[in-house]
Formats: C-alpha cells, structure tokens, sequence
C-alpha cells in the first residue's frame, strides 16, 4: 500500500460549546483523489482548516509525511507541501491576479525571479487565467476569484491539495475543464482532497469518497457504495423516526 | 510548454518619475547654499515628518498593525541620543548608534507585542510607551520632567549645524525611504502586501508572517528611533513629555490616512499636505487642531484611500512601482 502523506488523528475541535468535529480519523495515500460530502455544517470545512494549519485541533493530532505538524502554522505545512484553496475565496484584492499567484510561487515554492515568474504562469495557464493575469484581484468575480485559490495553491507546488468547493456555480463546459485540470494534477502524482455537493462531478476524479455528518465520518470507501449507505441516505434526507 | 512572456516590474510614468527624484535629490542637496536659516530648519522638519508618516505606513498600512504608541520609539531615540552623547560619543554619530539600539530594543519586544491582535497590540504599544517615558524620568540625567539638553552640539558654529543637521535628516530620510521602497520590491515586499491584504490567505500560501512583521516592526522602530534623533539634534533640548507624546503618533496616522494608506506614495504626499497645513495654521492654537482633526474626518469619508489613492485610481498611474506586470509576446499559444 501507498505510504500515508497526511492524517488526522482522533482530531475534535469545539468552538466554545459547539463541537464541530468529534474524534475524527482520516488518513490519505500518496496519489490518492478523495471525495468529500456532506451536509452544511457537517464539518468539512473546518477538517479541512485543521489539515491546513487555519485551525489548531482542540484535540488529537495531524500528521504529515509521516511528521506530527499539529503545533506547526499553515505557512510551514505549506513548505512541506501541503496546499489548500479557501472555501470562501480570500484574494490578496490590493494585487493583480499575477502578483497573487507569484505570493505563492516566491513563498510557498521559493522560488523567485525567472523561476518564479515561469511557476505563476504555468500556474495561470492551466486555470485559464492567462488573459486576466494584470487585472487587479479586487476586480474579478466569484468564478475567476475561485480559478485564483486554485492557481494559488497550485504555485506552492503541492504534494497534496485540498479543494474545498471549487466547483459550484461552473456551467457544464467549466465543469468538465475543471474536472480534466484536476485529472491533470492527479497524473502529476498530487495526491487530493475535494470538498463538493455536486456529486456527480467529484466521481468524475476520486476512488475513495467520505461522507461526513455533524462532526463525524459517516462513511468512508468506495464512491458508488458510499452514496447508497443508509447513514448517508439519512443524513442528507433528514434523519427518518425507528 | 510555456509560451513566450516577460515580467515589466518599471513603467514609462516610473522612469520619468525617477528622474524628477534624482533632481529633486540634487536640488535639495544644493539648497543650504541660498536658503535661509529658517528654511532650512522648516525643510529639516518636513524630512523628518516623511520619516515618520512612511514608517508608520510601513507598520499600519503594510503590516497591518496599527500602533498608537510609536512615540515610544521617537522619545528612546531621542533619549540615546543624549545619553551617548553625555558619555563622550559624536552627537551625529550618537543619532544612528541610538536608532540601532532602539531596533534591537524593538527586535526584542516584538517577541511578545506580536503576539497581540490588534487593539491590544495598539493600546499595548501605547501602555509600553508610557512606562518607557516614566522610566526615562529616572534616569538622573534627564532629571524627570526638567530635562537635559545635547550640549555637545555647541562645539559647532551653529549655522553650520544647522548645514550639517539638515543634510543628515535628508540623507536619512532617502536612505530609509530607498531601504523601504527596496523591501518593497524584493520578494518580502509581495509578502508584506499579500498580509496587508489577507492574512490568513497570506499563511496558506507559506507567508511566514511573524518574520514579515518582524522586519516592518523593527524597520519602522529604527526609522522612528531615527527622527526622534534628529529632532532632538535640531531643537537640542529633549523634555521626556515633549518626545514621548501621543501627538506624535497622531499625527502619524493623520499624514497616512490622508496620503493614502498602504501606498508609497501616500504617507510623503501626507506628511507634505501636513507640512503645509502646520506652516500655515500651526499659529493659530487650536483652531490648528480643530482643522486637522476636521480634515481627517472628511478626508476618511470623501477619500478612504487617500490622496493617492484617488489620483491612482482616476489616472492610474504608479510613479513608483513595486508590482509585476506580465506581458505575452507574440500573442497567447
Ligand atoms: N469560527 C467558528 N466559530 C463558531 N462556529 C463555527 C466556526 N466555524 C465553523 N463553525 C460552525 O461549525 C459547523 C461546521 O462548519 P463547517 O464550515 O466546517 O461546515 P461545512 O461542512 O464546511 O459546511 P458547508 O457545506 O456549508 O460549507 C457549522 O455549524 C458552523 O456554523
Ligand atoms: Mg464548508
């Protein structure tokens, strides 16, 4: 078996009374593409801000490549190869969508200069985003700020990525160039995670699908039988009386 | 395959702009040889104001901790001034020993006021200015609130001070704005902004944004620690409560909200529109106040960024550019 690139380990994080993820295990291959789904406020996000770095864990451990990194910041699992785009995007508006990218070429890849410089192209290109690379991010809609998590995170240069909800709002035609970028990104041995209502888009890319519901994994393995598991029929129809 | 593409990092409005600098530069060298005494020491505190109105812009508008209690760095680098200076050292060459360990002073504390968010960071800096102030009270040289004075300067024939003071504050002024505007430019420059602009965006991407703040926090104590030094050197006497009063981080903010916050450009534009207002209001008490604080109203409501910001943005020109523009040739692939 491929070795184990990040975990969570028994992992619970509270917001004061609210316990938003109750001891969760969660654990990724190397290469791997999961799938995760749920309903609103199930979690998702918030797993995926403790992965990140965003969030310390009010409990439990996360591990990547085989380190303990839950003490560490965001910025240093980054280095390490860790990569995420923000649910709700969070463009730096005061720079260009170039200027953006290259934040996260220069810091998260070191690499600076022409190195640089060619990194956020690429980075550009394979979003789409070419044509738009000096418009400043604070001019830029919903679609085009959500094209710049992805090309941002991608110029870090992940080992993993972390996409959470990038696909909504894409008509069929930009679905099915997301869904060839991140094919893309899998042959290129990025191992991913990808938060997404839209089901039918997520098989498109992942092996491996979780259900999550109220802080917990509800369901965990291969996509086709987790969508009929009873637990997550429930859970997204409403819990149905004994 | 990637296509064929450069990065433009100078514009046409930047070249030009440079050369208007580097005149700029040689006329106000030259200046002490036709202008008055009076003019002179105006023109040494208009410098010292840019210092002031960049480095808080640098720390507020960049780093995006807001400080109200900077005087704590003006009054420490006035203060080791005085005391080098008693214990026998040059009193120009005591101005940048002081400023240096005013930046390690600040190198020091910013391992727990960076800890801080911001309106505990603001008012913290403000409680670490008073003590500081009370604490220079008892030095027995500065006597409490009596004072002393930097009486090692009278060995000089005061209008050759006068000469010599001046040029160190604009030698000082375009070194630590030329170190800001490089910083700016270089690769910590992309992560200063990105902070400014989203600071949990900026640590996804691998910003270390403890270290970035550091170096605006420390930056700006040692451009602060600067002009409270040749403050001191232009008016010689130094009264703790003169030196570390809040006034001096008011009027920080109201030169970087009016320039333009977070712009270059912006906190010089500011301290020039706060030069002129104080040399024509400044006589007239507290109507002068009264105007500035009115101006700082109107100017947050009508122009929320600024002077610059406005003209940036009706002309869209950037006379110093610290961006990157990418240009394809030949056309996408
Ligand atoms: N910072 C916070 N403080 C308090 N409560 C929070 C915070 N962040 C999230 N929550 C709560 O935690 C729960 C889970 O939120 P989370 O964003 O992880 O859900 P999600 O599964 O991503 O949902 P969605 O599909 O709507 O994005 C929600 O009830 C939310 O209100
Ligand atoms: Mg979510």
């Amino acid at each position: 078996m491929a070795p184990t690139v990040l975990g969570a380990k028994q992992v619970s994080k509270r917001f004061g009374a609210l316990a938003v993820l109750d001891r969760v295990d969660f654990h990724v291959q190397e290469g791997e593409a999961i799938g995760i789904v749920g309903p609103n406020g199930a979690g998702k996000t918030t797993l995926m801000n403790v992965l990140s770095g965003t969030l310390t864990p009010s409990d439990g451990h996360v591990e990547l490549l085989g380190e303990d990194v839950t003490a560490s910041s965001a910025a240093d699992r980054c280095h390490r190869g860790l990569s995420k785009t923000h649910q709700i995007p969070l463009p730096f508006l005061g720079m260009t969508v170039f200027e953006n990218i290259y934040v996260a070429a220069s810091h998260g890849a070191a690499l600076t200069g022409e190195a640089g410089y060619e990194l956020t192209y690429e980075s550009l290109k394979l979003c789409g985003m070419l044509a738009i690379a000096n418009r400043k991010a604070e001019t830029i809609g919903l679609l085009d700020r959500k094209r710049l998590e992805l090309a941002r995170a991608l110029a870090t240069r992940p080992k993993i990525l972390l996409l959470d909800e990038i696909g909504g709002g894409l008509t069929d035609a930009e679905t099915s160039e997301l869904v060839e970028t991140i094919r893309e990104l899998r042959r290129r041995g990025i191992s991913i995670v990808w938060i997404e209502h839209i089901v039918h888009v997520l098989l498109q890319v992942v092996e491996r699908l979780i259900c999550m519901d109220a802080g917990r994994i509800i369901a965990d393995g291969e996509p086709i039988a987790v969508m009929k598991d009873k637990a997550v029929v429930e859970a997204y129809l409403g819990r149905t009386p004994e | 395959m990637t296509g064929a593409f450069v990065v433009e990092r100078w514009t046409t409005a930047s070249r030009i702009g440079f050369l208007v600098i580097a005149f700029a530069i040689v006329v106000l060298v030259a200046a002490p040889i036709v202008l008055k005494a009076g003019t002179l020491d105006r023109l040494t505190a208009l410098f010292i104001y840019v210092m002031l109105a960049a480095m808080w812009n640098a720390l507020a508008g960049y780093g995006g901790l807001v400080s109200i209690g900077q005087q704590l760095f003006f009054g420490l680098g006035a203060y080791f001034t005085v005391r080098l200076a008693d214990a026998g050292l040059n009193p120009f060459a005591s101005t940048i020993a002081a400023a240096l360990i005013v930046a390690g002073i600040a190198w020091a504390m910013s391992h727990f006021m960076l800890q801080l968010r911001g309106g505990e960071f603001a008012i913290g800096m403000w409680v670490l200015s008073e003590l500081t102030h009370l604490l220079v009270n008892l030095d027995r040289l500065v006597q409490g609130e009596t004072g002393t004075s930097l009486i090692s300067m009278n060995v000089y024939d005061p209008d050759n001070r006068r000469i010599a003071i001046y040029l160190l504050a604009f030698g000082i002024m375009v070194a630590l704005l030329g170190a800001l505007y490089a910083l700016l430019r270089s690769k910590s420059g992309a992560a200063i902004q990105a902070i400014r602009d989203n600071e949990v965006a900026a640590t996804s991407v691998g910003v270390d944004v403890l270290k970035t703040k550091r170096i605006l926090f420390v930056l700006a104590a040692f451009g602060i620690g600067l002009a409270g030094a040749l403050w001191l050197c232009s008016a010689l006497t130094f009264q703790p409560k003169t030196y570390f009063s809040v006034q001096w981080t008011a009027y920080m903010i109201f030169m970087v909200l009016v320039g333009g916050i977070g712009k270059f450009e912006g906190a010089i534009l500011g301290a020039l529109l706060f030069f002129t207002i104080e040399t024509w209001f400044g006589g007239t008490g507290v109507w002068y106040l009264i105007g500035l604080g009115l101006a700082a109203v109107v100017f947050s409501l009508f122009f929320p960024k600024g002077i610059w910001g406005a003209i940036e943005q009706r002309f869209g020109i950037t006379l110093l550019p610290i961006g990157y523009r990418l240009k394809i040739i030949g056309g996408a692939e």
